[in-house]
């Protein structure tokens, strides 16, 4: 069973590819298992400066789910080009890596950069973390402003850059069809969807932020909704990413177009989900009658009906 | 080896209001040889709950491969663990974090061992090591009132107890900190564990005297310091944290903002 994938600049041994800020940048998961089985990593999103994050609670659990508000904390560009990406280095893994930024010219300087380190096979441009007060979602909800910022960044880095989606928007589509045009070599998505919890004891909310990202099962079937919808109007990749828990959950991913997935909240539940779902997936898409993975992507769309 | 183990339950029962002591078996115990760590469980199959809950670990029985957690219901997460009956298995993730450091004493020197709460709960494996190494050990537990109290024999089998209730319905009444002041406890190195805000005042009280260990609490999700949720300031430096899950959950007296 083939379950290579090729991807603009990645050429991933498998679709499975923890999601940006549940992995860190893959050390503490190192210690539990071989992280070179994996596809790829998409490592904690990087901004220019080092950020410290929100005050805690920074997470809080929902039926289903999970509310976070970390707030982007990062050791900065520098530090992780200096320190982190070597590390991964001594694996044979292509690194996805996220950028984030409050600015145009931080996004940039940061691609810029990042782009230019040997491992780093391709930018994910978080134009869509709900947790920062500047910046982050506020490039992902409005088509000129992530056509522009996807340009900005496309023009300076020397790897293809995917755009993670914000699903808090009206039209999904619309947003993913602008930066198409802008110039995105693939799509990631989605992100987090804003929530909020309050506690009934105090009244209070229970994230110090007030606002999470919801994550987890919950949000799985808005995730293939969208994807669903984009990949019918796009002609770029999509890697998927949503409350995947299980091999068959992958599977659903791929019927609705993804051609890899990102694995998100499910390491906090199972620490060795990722291997796990690498080792069972050749069996998995064996039984639904598929020879190579890539009959597997896109089927849904493919499928007659009655 | 890996981490996670689905664990045979031998025991789970009731020991004070809401208070349930939950005593596990499994092959991952022989991992588990520190006092204070903790680890994650998960509470249930079914995704409704889908994060794992840190406990800390109370007792550990290396012959008998046997390991004790003492929780107390909380949420829907607790009322489902009390639920659970000998003979079913539990998913736990761990040991994890660093504990207290054992030798962090020396052998003539004299522990005070301060639990508020549930927080008694990870004192008691360290109070049982300490004694085995002859080490004197004094036990302050502090608890809100009378049917909160558990654990005040079995620290008595390893040096004299003393216990707070905050509205005076048994033994001294007041907090751990009050306790300690009026009955003018002598000690070397302090371990504490308990809310926050008996965490804060102690390290307010002994940062400059005392040399001592506190273990924190905040809520986390992975456990193993990938997702950054369970953050606290390095002390007088705001600028960096440390990932209580990771770093911790037992800290030197002064090294984080509390």
């Amino acid at each position: 069973m083939n379950i290579k994938v090729e991807l603009p600049g990645l050429s991933l041994k498998n679709p499975i590819i923890p999601a940006s800020g549940c992995f860190g940048f893959g050390r503490e998961f190192a210690e539990l298992f071989d992280i070179e089985k994996l596809g790829s990593i998409m490592i904690k999103a990087t901004t220019l400066n080092s950020r410290k994050g929100n005050p805690t609670p920074r997470v809080a659990e929902t039926n289903g789910g999970m509310l976070n508000a970390i707030g982007l904390q990062n050791p900065g560009v520098d530090y992780i080009i200096s320190t982190e990406l070597p590390w991964l280095s001594q694996f044979n893994l292509p690194i996805i890596a996220n950028v984030a930024g409050s600015s145009v010219e931080e996004y940039v300087e940061v691609a810029k950069h990042l782009s230019t380190v040997d491992n780093v096979k391709a930018i994910e441009l978080n134009i869509s973390c709900p947790n920062v007060k500047e910046g982050g979602i506020a490039f992902g909800t409005d088509c000129k402003v992530a056509a522009h910022l996807t340009e900005a960044v496309k023009r300076v880095s020397c790897v293809p850059v995917y755009v993670k989606l914000s699903p808090n928007v009206t039209d999904i589509v619309q947003i993913a069809k602008a930066v198409e045009e802008a110039g995105a070599d693939g799509l990631t998505m989605i992100n987090t969807l804003i929530g909020m919890k309050i506690d009934l004891a105090t009244g209070k909310k229970v994230l110090a932020n007030g606002t999470g990202g919801l994550s987890g099962p919950a949000i799985k079937p808005i995730s293939i909704r969208m994807i669903h919808d984009v990949y019918k109007q796009v002609s770029i990749p999509i890697i998927g990413m949503g409350g995947i828990q299980n091999t068959n959950d992958v599977l659903e991913y791929l019927y609705a177009g993804a051609q890899a997935v990102g694995i998100g909240t499910a390491n906090f539940v199972d620490p060795y989900i990722c291997p796990n779902i690498i080792e069972e997936l050749p069996y998995v898409l064996e039984q639904h009658g598929f020879k190579d993975i890539k009959d597997a992507i896109g089927y849904t769309h493919r499928v007659k009906l009655d | 080896m890996k981490l996670i183990e689905d664990m045979k339950i031998v025991k789970n029962c009731e020991i004070a209001k809401n208070i349930y002591e939950m005593t596990l078996t499994g092959d991952n115990v022989k991992l588990m040889n520190q006092p204070g760590q903790f680890v994650n469980i998960k509470i249930t199959e079914m995704s409704q709950l889908i994060l794992r809950r840190p406990i800390s670990i109370c007792e550990i029985d290396q012959e008998k491969k046997q390991i004790k957690l003492i929780y107390r219901i909380k949420g829907q997460g607790t009322e489902i663990l009390a639920k659970k009956l000998p003979g079913e298995v539990i998913n736990i993730f761990g040991p994890l974090g660093n504990g207290y450091p054992e030798y962090s004493i020396k052998n003539h020197e004299t522990a005070l061992l301060v639990g508020g709460g549930i927080g008694v709960a990870p004192l008691y494996e360290l109070a049982k090591r300490l004694s085995r190494r002859k080490i004197k050990v004094k036990s302050v537990l502090g608890f809100a009132t009378m049917t909160d109290v558990f654990y005040e024999k079995e620290f008595s089998f390893y040096g004299e107890v003393h216990v707070a209730t905050i509205d005076g319905s048994y033994n001294f009444n007041g907090n751990v900190l009050d306790l300690i002041k009026s009955k003018n406890l002598q000690f070397d190195v302090i371990y504490g564990c308990g809310p926050q805000a008996m965490l804060k005042a102690i390290n307010d009280e002994y940062i400059n005297l005392k040399k001592g260990y506190l273990s924190l609490e905040e809520r986390m999700a992975c456990g193993i310091g990938a997702c950054y949720a369970c953050v606290c300031d390095k002390a007088n430096k705001s600028t960096e944290t440390v990932r209580i899950c990771k770093e911790g959950p037992v800290f030197k007296l002064g090294e984080v903002e509390i």
